[in-house]
Parts: structure tokens; sequence; C-alpha cells
């Protein structure tokens, strides 16, 4: 097996690089590449969309398309994810963790042992693979939390301008409730954003973005195309505006799906499906 | 004759490519391969793909990470290669 | 023999991306652990997104975002060429996808084999087909 896959790879490595020869030089200009139909998108992306990031407007606009069902695909990988891995929460798990919080104390309470109330402000759950209480952990992420999400937020609202836009936003949104969740625990998490709430906000997200291309459709345009929308933002029509504001509306929908699709496929993984203990 | 910066962090991509399939323990592979990621991240900023660049910095060596070193912790970390 | 070294002087880009895809084709062949496999496959598609964001460079020119100013002329030879960049952009969300999707089942299959190895799961499910 091991010499059988050796000599595979290393036949395709030689044949990769025999053709690699062909290849035009890497930084020439005049490479095929480089020329067909990228200067078109180049010269006009100001005079079409008023947008001056060309990938942007590539990514919205030109190629709207692509972009949608491939905000579909990361959907549909996070109800992969719930449909392979969630199960029950086990109703009586064999042993729970409890911490005395005024001494720092660690408590193990057996099956069938008698557990502190659930809102107990003296004992909070620990997950039996807990890791010692760190302040500085905690108030760290607690600080850092809301500047990764306002960071998120304008990477989201500067796409157009400077490099960022809907997935990078929307996976900087995902992750700062993934820190929380990390620094936290899973339990407390669960609580301020559910499941529930991953998933539809991520069903949100791709209906925002097929919704703005069925109101193109309703305006008379065809599909994506959001010149048709300039009436209902009370622009003259061929304005680029609409285009951008277009843009800036399937930016959003992109965002909430990535954001609440990262979060559902770490509720499932870290929990291993079953949402009451997370790493 | 100075090396340019790129040709240096794709040597560096590699040399950790090569680590993160070679090491023993998986929980070293996730991290290795989150270095990996931003190193890539890196080259791909050098080349001037900063669209690019960005988004492998928040998902490849933020978001996959952790997910690696979820599914590792809830399974093994030991492997025989 | 050596006019293949300088040659690939030149695209020494294309030379990593080479050796990249050998290492990820090499672990998702020959490695018997499960994560492993999806490690290389990750190192296999970051190789592909190499090539692509290398077949856009232009040597000496600026990152694909143009002057804020609907009037003034764009001379689309003095930016990179932003096309590969959009299709590397969307594979690279993609592929963070599968990989979730791809751990998902490994560690289903961890539950019901309580391994990762793949031996061990063709050994306990070859004993499965002996027994029935």
């Amino acid at each position: 097996m091991k010499i059988t896959g050796l000599l595979t790879v290393i036949i395709c490595g030689a044949l990769l690089t025999y053709y690699a020869m062909d290849f035009p030089d890497f930084g020439d200009g005049r490479s095929p590449a480089n020329t067909y139909l990228s200067p078109h998108f180049l010269e006009n992306t100001m005079h079409d969309a008023h947008v001056p990031n060309s990938v942007t407007t590539i990514l919205a606009d030109y190629r709207g398309y692509d972009t949608m069902y491939e905000t579909t695909v990361v959907l549909t990988a996070g109800l992969a994810c719930f449909f392979l891995l969630r199960r029950k929460e086990s109703t009586s798990p064999p042993a729970r963790f409890f911490r005395h919080v005024p001494t720092g104390l660690t408590l193990r309470i057996e099956e069938g042992g008698k557990l502190p109330a659930e809102n107990s402000k003296v004992f909070t759950r620990i997950d039996s693979l807990w890791a010692p209480d760190s302040l500085i952990i905690r108030n760290t992420c607690r600080l850092i939390i809301a500047f990764v999400q306002l960071f998120a937020l304008y990477v989201v609202a500067h796409g157009h301008y400077s490099p960022g836009g809907g997935f990078q936003g929307g996976v900087l949104l995902g992750s700062s409730i993934i820190l929380f969740s990390i620094s936290n625990d899973l339990r407390r998490t669960l609580k301020r954003f559910r499941e529930k709430t991953a998933a539809v906000l991520g069903a949100i997200g791709v209906l925002i973005y097929s919704g703005t291309g069925f109101v193109c459709l309703l305006m008379g345009a065809h599909f994506l195309n959001y010149e048709a929308l300039s009436p209902l933002l009370g622009l003259k029509t061929g304005d680029p505006m609409a285009r951008s504001h277009g843009i800036f509306s399937v930016e959003i929908g992109v965002a909430f799906a990535v954001m609440s699709v990262m979060i559902w496929i770490y509720y499932n993984l870290s929990s291993a499906g079953k949402h009451d203990e997370g790493l | 004759m100075s090396l340019p910066i790129d040709f240096i962090v794709l040597a560096l991509v590699v040399i950790c490519g090569i680590v993160a399939i070679s090491v023993k323990d998986l929980m070293a592979a996730a991290i290795v391969f989150s270095a990996y990621s931003f190193l890539m991240c890196l080259s791909w900023a050098v080349m001037g793909a900063v669209d690019v660049a960005f988004t492998e910095a928040t998902v490849g060596a933020g978001v996959s990470t952790v997910f690696c070193v979820a599914a590792v912790f809830h399974s093994t970390r030991r492997t025989k290669d | 023999m050596e006019q293949i070294f300088t040659a690939m002087g030149a695209k020494y880009n294309y030379v990593a991306y080479i050796i990249l895809m050998m290492v990820g084709l090499y672990a998702m062949i020959v490695k018997s652990n499960l994560v492993k496999k999806i490690i290389g496959m990750s190192i296999f598609q970051t190789s592909i997104i190499l090539f692509y964001v290398s077949t856009a460079y232009k040597t000496g020119k600026t990152i694909p975002i143009v002057p804020y100013d609907a009037h003034a002329a764009v001379q689309a030879a003095d930016f990179i060429n932003p096309l590969p960049h959009v299709l590397m952009l969307t594979a690279i969300v993609v592929s963070v996808a599968t990989l979730g999707v791809a751990l998902a089942l490994a560690m289903k299959i961890y539950r019901q084999y309580g391994t990762l190895e793949e031996d061990d799961i063709h050994e306990d499910l070859r004993s499965e087909e002996g027994k029935s």
C-alpha cells in the first residue's frame, strides 16, 4: 500500500512538473489568464456598480449565481453536521462536576446524588474534562469579543472599499461566539445563542440573498440584476448606486448564513452532538 | 543574493505541510496545520490576493483549527502513523 | 536537466504547489488515520488555491482595488487579476464546510468503532461479516 501510494504520488508529481514547464512565467501580465475577461471587470467596476474593490463586484454582481449557490452549500454543510451528529442529551450522566464559586472548590456529584438548583448563584456546573477556572482568560475574552464583533461589522459594511465582505465578516462574527463558548462554557453560550436561532438565521441569510434576486425579478429585470432596484431605493434609472446597494444587501445575507453555520457546526462538533459539554 | 520573502514563506509552508502529516500526535497535527494555513495566507498576501488572504486568515487559521481540535478532543489523540 | 532548473527558477510558485499537492495526495492515500487524511485533503485544496492565486499575479502591480473616482480611466494592466481571487475565495469557504462535514463523519465513525485507524475499521467490518 505504502509503495503503491508513493509511486502514484511521484508519477503524478513528475507529470505535473513536466507540464508546468509550459506555463507562462510567474508574474507575467500578458498570460492568457490575465488577458481575456478580467480587464473588462477591472475597467468597469466603478462605472457599473460604484464599488472600487473589484473582487466584491465580481463576487456579488457579475458572478452572483455562483455565490448564491455557494451560500447554499455552506448551509447544507451545517445541516449535514446536524443530521450526522445530533442526538438527545442524556438525562442522567454518570457524574457531574460543580464549582463552589466563593471558595473555588470543585465538587463531584455521583449519579443519584442531589444536584444544586439550576440557577444557583453559589454553584456553577463545569465540564467533566474541566480546566482550572482562570480569571485572566475569562476577562480578556470578555474584552476582546466586543471588539471582534465591531470589527466584523466594519468588515461587512466596508467590503465595497477595502478587503473583506460577507464571508470574512460572517466568519469573524461566528468566531466571536465560538471564543465566548471556549472561554466560558457551551451551556452558557447555548442560552444566549440557541441552536434553533443558528438554524433559522442560516436559512434567513440564504433567503435574503435569493430574495434580493426575486425582487429584481418582480421589478421586471433578470434574476440578481440589481439595476432594477433603483425605483425602490429612490434612485434614477441606471444609477450605479442601485447595484452598490444590491451588493450590500447580498453581503448581509452571506454574513448571516456563514456566521450561523459556523456556530452551528461548532456546537455539534465540540459537544459530539449532545450539546451538554463543550471544549 | 538575498532571497525574496515569498520564497522563504513558501519554503516554510512546505515544511509545515510535511510536519502536519508526519507528526504522531493529532492535536499537534491540528496546531501545525493552523500554522500552515497562516503561512499560506501570508504568501497570498505577498502575492497581492488580499481578499483571499483575509478569508484564509479567518477561516483556515481560525475556525478550521477549532473544528479540528474539537474533533480530536472528542475522539482520540493517538495515531499509528 | 539544467534548462529544467532554470525554467523552474522563474516558476518556483508552481514547484511549491506541486510539492504541496504531492504531500496532500500522499497523506490521503497512504496515511491510515482519518484525521490525517482530512488534513491531507485540506493541504491538497490549499495547493490548488495557491496555483490559482499564482496565475493571477503580475510582477510589480498593485492589489485589485481601483481608485475611488468614477471618471478616472482605469488601466487594467496596472492591477492584479481579480477573477481567480473570486473563484478561490468561494473555494476556501466551501473547504471549511467540507472540513466540518468530514470531521463530523470521522467522529461518527469513532463513536461506532472506537478507533480512527482505517485498518482497524476494516478488521471490524470483516469480523462482523464473518459473524453474520
